[in-house]
C-alpha cells in the first residue's frame, strides 16, 4: 500500500493562513485518525490529500512522488464524505459501479465486484434503489462500498459518521473498525470525536488552529499529552485543571492552590523542581480520583459535590474546589449526597503537570 | 378543553374574493371567446346581434390550407427556438458556473435582452438585417462576402436567431441557478471516481437537472406559441405566409379580416394546444412526485 507524506503543508485561503506548515508520515496498513476542534485544519488537511484544495505551499508525497498537482483521479484513493455524497439519480448498484464503469472495466468483473462489496457492507437486497430511498445508515453503507469498490490503496474519510444518530454511531464504529481489519488499505479519518479517534486509531494526530498539537497511539496521548490541549481535548468526561504553585518545603515539592496542597512523588516531583516557573496548572482525570474518608490529606482533594449525573454503574459528579470546576467518576452505589464536602484520594500516577503561561506539559 | 367547532363553509368564505376576482378577470373574457367563437361576429356587431354559425369556424379553419400553413410555421419556429435555446442557454451555465473575478456583472450582462420591450427589439433586428444598410449586411460585404436576404429568402431563419438572442437567458439563468443547487459534494466524489469534467456534465450534472430543464422546456415552448410583437415589427408575417405564426395570424383575423368568430376560434386551437402542452408538464411532475413517494413508502414498509 502507498505511504503518505505531508512536508510542510500550508493552506492560504487569500492572505487567512489556516494550515501552517503540517509534517506528517503514515506509515503502511496504517489507521491514522486526524483529531482536533471545528477549524482546527483537519478537513482541510485531507481534502488537500484527496485532491479537492489545492495546495499553498508544502507537498504531498505518495510513495515519495509528489503529487499536489496532479488530478483527484490520478492519486490512488477512495473518500468517504460526511453526507455521503451519493450520486442520488443513481440505484445503489449504479453508485458502487461508477467508478469502475467510468475506468471501463468489464461487465462481468463490474458485477462481481458490485456483489462483493454490497455483501461486505451488507447491502445486497438494496441494489436496485435509490439513495433518496434508504435510511441513514444505509447511505453511509452505500458510502462505504463506493469508496471500497474502487480498490485504491489509500482510504479518506471525512467525518463520515456525524450525520448518524447516536445509536447507530456507535454500531457503524464497530464495523468500521471490523473492516479496517480485513481491508489492507491505508486509513485517513477525520473526526472532531474523540472517542471515534481513541477507538478506531492506530495513531491520532491531535490538531488545533492549524498546527499538530502532538501524534501517537491512543495510549500516549491519553497517559502523556504534551499540552493542556491535548489533556482537555482527549478522554471523556474531560480533565480537570487546577491553577497551582509549586513550593519546595525542605525537598518535599507541593502543588498548592486555593483548597488543595499535594505532595509530588518521584518522577514528577524532580521535573517540577528542575522547572523554573513556579505557576503550574494541575491536571487530573475524572477516573484518577477515588472516594476515600480517611485519605491522605496531602494525596487529595476536599471538594464540594454539587450535582451527580447518573449513568449507569458509574455516576459523574460536578464538584467544587475553590474557584475550580472539578468532576469525579465514581461508582454508582457510592454514599454521596449532594452538599457535602468529600475527600477524594488522588492517584499519583495521574497527576500531570502544565505550565500556566505557555500551556505545555512539564 | 373544548375547541369551537369551525364551520364548514369558513374555509370557502375566504376563498370568496380570489373566486370573484378570477370569474370577472379570466373566466369572463375566456367564456366570451368560447362563445364568440361559435358565431359569425363581425366586429361592428354585438356579440348579441351574431349569427350562430355552429362549428363552423372550426370546420373552416381544419379545412384552410393556410391556417394549416401558420401552423407548421408556429410548430417549427417554436422547435427550433426552443432546441437551440435549451443547447446555448445549459451551454453557457455550465461554463458561467465557477467563480471568476467579475462574473456576476457578466451574469446581468446576459441577461440584459430579455428585460427589452419586444417591440424594441423587433424594430432592433429589423434594422440590423436591413438589405442595403443593416449591420449584417454592412459587416459581410466589409469582408468581400455576399449580402444575404435576411427578411426575405431567410425570413424564419432571421426570425430564429432574433428570439434565441432574447430568449435564451431565461434558460440560461435558471440553468445556473439549477446547477448551484446541485449537491457539491456528489460532483467532488465523482471527481474522486475518476469522472473527467465532461464525464461530470453528462453522467452527475445534466440527469441532476433534468427535472427544471424539462419545466423550462416547457415554460419556453408555451411562450414561443405566443410570440406576437417582435415578428409582427419584423416581418408582419411575410413574405407571404413563410413567418406568419399563429399569434399574428389571429391578430390579423380579428383586425384586417374583420372575422372575430374566426380569429376566436383560431385561438381556442392555441388554446387546446397549450393546454394539452401544461397537462403534459402537470403530469410529468405528478408522475415523479407519486415515484418518489412510492420509493419512500416502500422503505417505510420494510423498517
Amino acid at each position: 500500500m502507498p505511504t503518505i507524506r505531508l512536508e510542510n503543508l500550508v493552506k492560504r485561503y487569500g492572505n487567512v493562513e489556516v494550515l501552517h506548515g503540517i509534517n506528517l508520515e503514515m506509515a503502511d496498513n496504517e489507521f491514522t485518525v486526524l483529531v482536533g476542534p471545528s477549524g482546527c485544519g483537519k478537513s482541510t488537511t485531507l481534502r488537500m490529500i484527496a485532491g479537492l484544495e489545492d495546495v499553498s505551499d508544502g507537498e504531498i508525497f505518495v510513495d515519495d512522488k509528489p503529487v499536489s498537482h496532479l488530478e483527484p483521479k490520478q492519486r490512488d484513493l477512495a473518500m468517504v464524505f460526511q453526507d455521503y455524497a451519493l450520486y442520488p439519480h443513481m440505484n445503489v448498484a449504479q453508485n458502487i459501479s461508477f467508478a469502475l464503469r467510468l475506468a471501463k472495466r468489464p461487465k462481468s468483473e463490474i458485477n462481481a465486484k458490485v456483489r462483493e462489496v454490497a455483501d461486505m457492507v451488507g447491502l445486497t437486497d438494496f441494489l436496485a434503489r435509490k439513495p433518496g430511498a434508504l435510511s441513514g445508515g444505509q447511505r453511509q453503507r452505500v458510502a462505504m462500498a463506493r469508496a471500497l469498490a474502487k480498490d485504491s490503496g489509500i482510504f479518506l474519510f471525512d467525518e463520515p459518521l456525524s450525520n448518524l444518530d447516536a445509536k447507530l454511531r456507535g454500531q457503524m464504529r464497530a464495523e468500521l473498525a471490523l473492516m479496517s481489519q480485513r481491508v489492507e488499505k491505508n486509513m485517513i479519518y477525520v473526526t472532531h470525536d474523540q472517542i471515534e479517534a481513541m477507538t478506531l486509531a492506530d495513531r491520532i494526530v491531535v490538531m488545533h488552529g492549524g498546527h499538530i498539537q502532538q501524534q501517537g497511539t491512543p495510549e500516549e496521548l491519553f497517559k502523556k499529552p504534551v499540552n493542556k490541549f491535548v489533556a482537555g481535548f482527549m478522554g471523556m468526561p474531560p480533565m480537570n485543571f487546577l491553577d497551582g504553585e509549586i513550593h519546595d518545603r525542605a525537598g518535599a515539592i507541593h502543588v498548592v492552590g486555593e483548597g488543595f496542597d499535594i505532595l509530588l512523588e518521584g518522577e514528577k516531583a524532580a521535573t517540577a523542581k528542575a522547572h523554573s516557573a513556579k505557576d503550574v496548572t494541575l491536571g487530573i482525570r475524572p477516573s484518577d480520583l477515588r472516594f476515600e474518608e480517611n485519605a491522605n490529606p496531602e494525596q487529595s482533594l476536599q471538594l464540594d459535590v454539587q450535582v451527580s449525573e447518573y449513568v449507569g454503574a458509574q455516576s459523574v459528579l460536578l464538584c467544587r474546589c475553590g474557584p475550580a470546576r472539578v468532576m469525579v467518576e465514581v461508582n454508582s452505589e457510592s454514599p454521596v449526597a449532594l452538599g457535602q464536602s468529600l475527600t477524594f484520594a488522588v492517584n499519583s500516577a495521574g497527576v500531570h503537570l502544565f505550565d500556566r503561561k505557555n500551556e505545555n506539559a512539564l | 378543553m373544548r375547541t369551537a367547532m369551525p364551520n364548514r363553509l369558513t374555509p370557502y368564505m375566504f376563498m370568496v374574493p380570489a373566486v370573484v376576482i378570477m370569474a370577472i378577470a379570466l373566466m369572463y373574457p375566456l367564456g366570451y371567446m368560447i362563445w364568440g367563437s361559435f358565431r359569425d361576429w363581425n366586429p361592428s356587431q354585438t356579440i348579441g346581434e351574431a349569427e350562430f354559425v355552429g362549428l363552423k369556424n372550426y370546420i373552416t379553419l381544419w379545412n384552410d390550407p393556410n391556417f394549416h400553413e401558420s401552423l407548421g410555421v408556429t410548430l417549427r419556429f417554436a422547435f427550433f427556438v426552443v432546441s437551440i435555446e435549451m443547447v446555448i442557454g445549459v451551454g453557457l451555465a455550465l461554463l458561467l458556473d465557477r467563480d471568476i473575478r467579475g462574473i456576476s456583472v457578466l451574469r446581468t450582462m446576459f441577461i440584459l435582452p430579455m428585460m427589452i420591450a419586444p417591440v424594441v427589439v423587433g424594430l432592433m433586428w429589423r434594422y440590423m438585417y436591413h438589405p442595403t444598410v443593416g449591420t449584417f449586411n454592412r459587416f459581410l460585404e466589409s469582408v468581400g462576402l455576399p449580402r444575404v436576404d435576411w427578411l426575405g429568402d431567410h425570413a424564419l431563419m432571421s426570425v430564429i436567431i432574433a428570439d434565441i438572442w432574447q430568449w435564451t437567458p431565461f434558460i440560461f439563468i435558471l440553468a445556473l441557478a439549477a446547477l448551484q443547487s446541485l449537491p457539491r459534494s456528489a460532483l467532488e466524489a465523482a471527481r474522486i471516481d475518476g469522472a473527467t469534467a465532461w464525464q461530470q456534465i453528462v453522467h452527475i450534472k445534466l440527469p441532476l437537472m433534468m427535472p427544471v430543464l424539462i419545466v423550462t422546456a416547457l415554460l419556453r415552448l408555451i411562450d414561443a406559441f405566443k410570440v406576437l410583437e417582435v415578428i409582427l415589427v419584423m416581418t408582419e408575417g411575410g413574405p407571404g405566409l413563410s413567418t406568419e405564426i399563429l399569434a399574428l395570424r389571429i391578430s390579423r383575423t380579428a383586425t384586417e379580416f374583420r372575422e372575430l368568430g374566426v380569429a376566436a376560434a383560431m385561438s381556442n386551437y392555441l388554446l387546446m394546444l397549450l393546454l394539452a402542452l401544461t397537462v403534459a408538464m402537470f403530469v410529468f411532475n405528478r408522475w415523479q412526485e407519486a415515484r418518489a413517494a412510492r420509493l419512500t413508502a416502500a422503505v417505510q414498509e420494510e423498517t
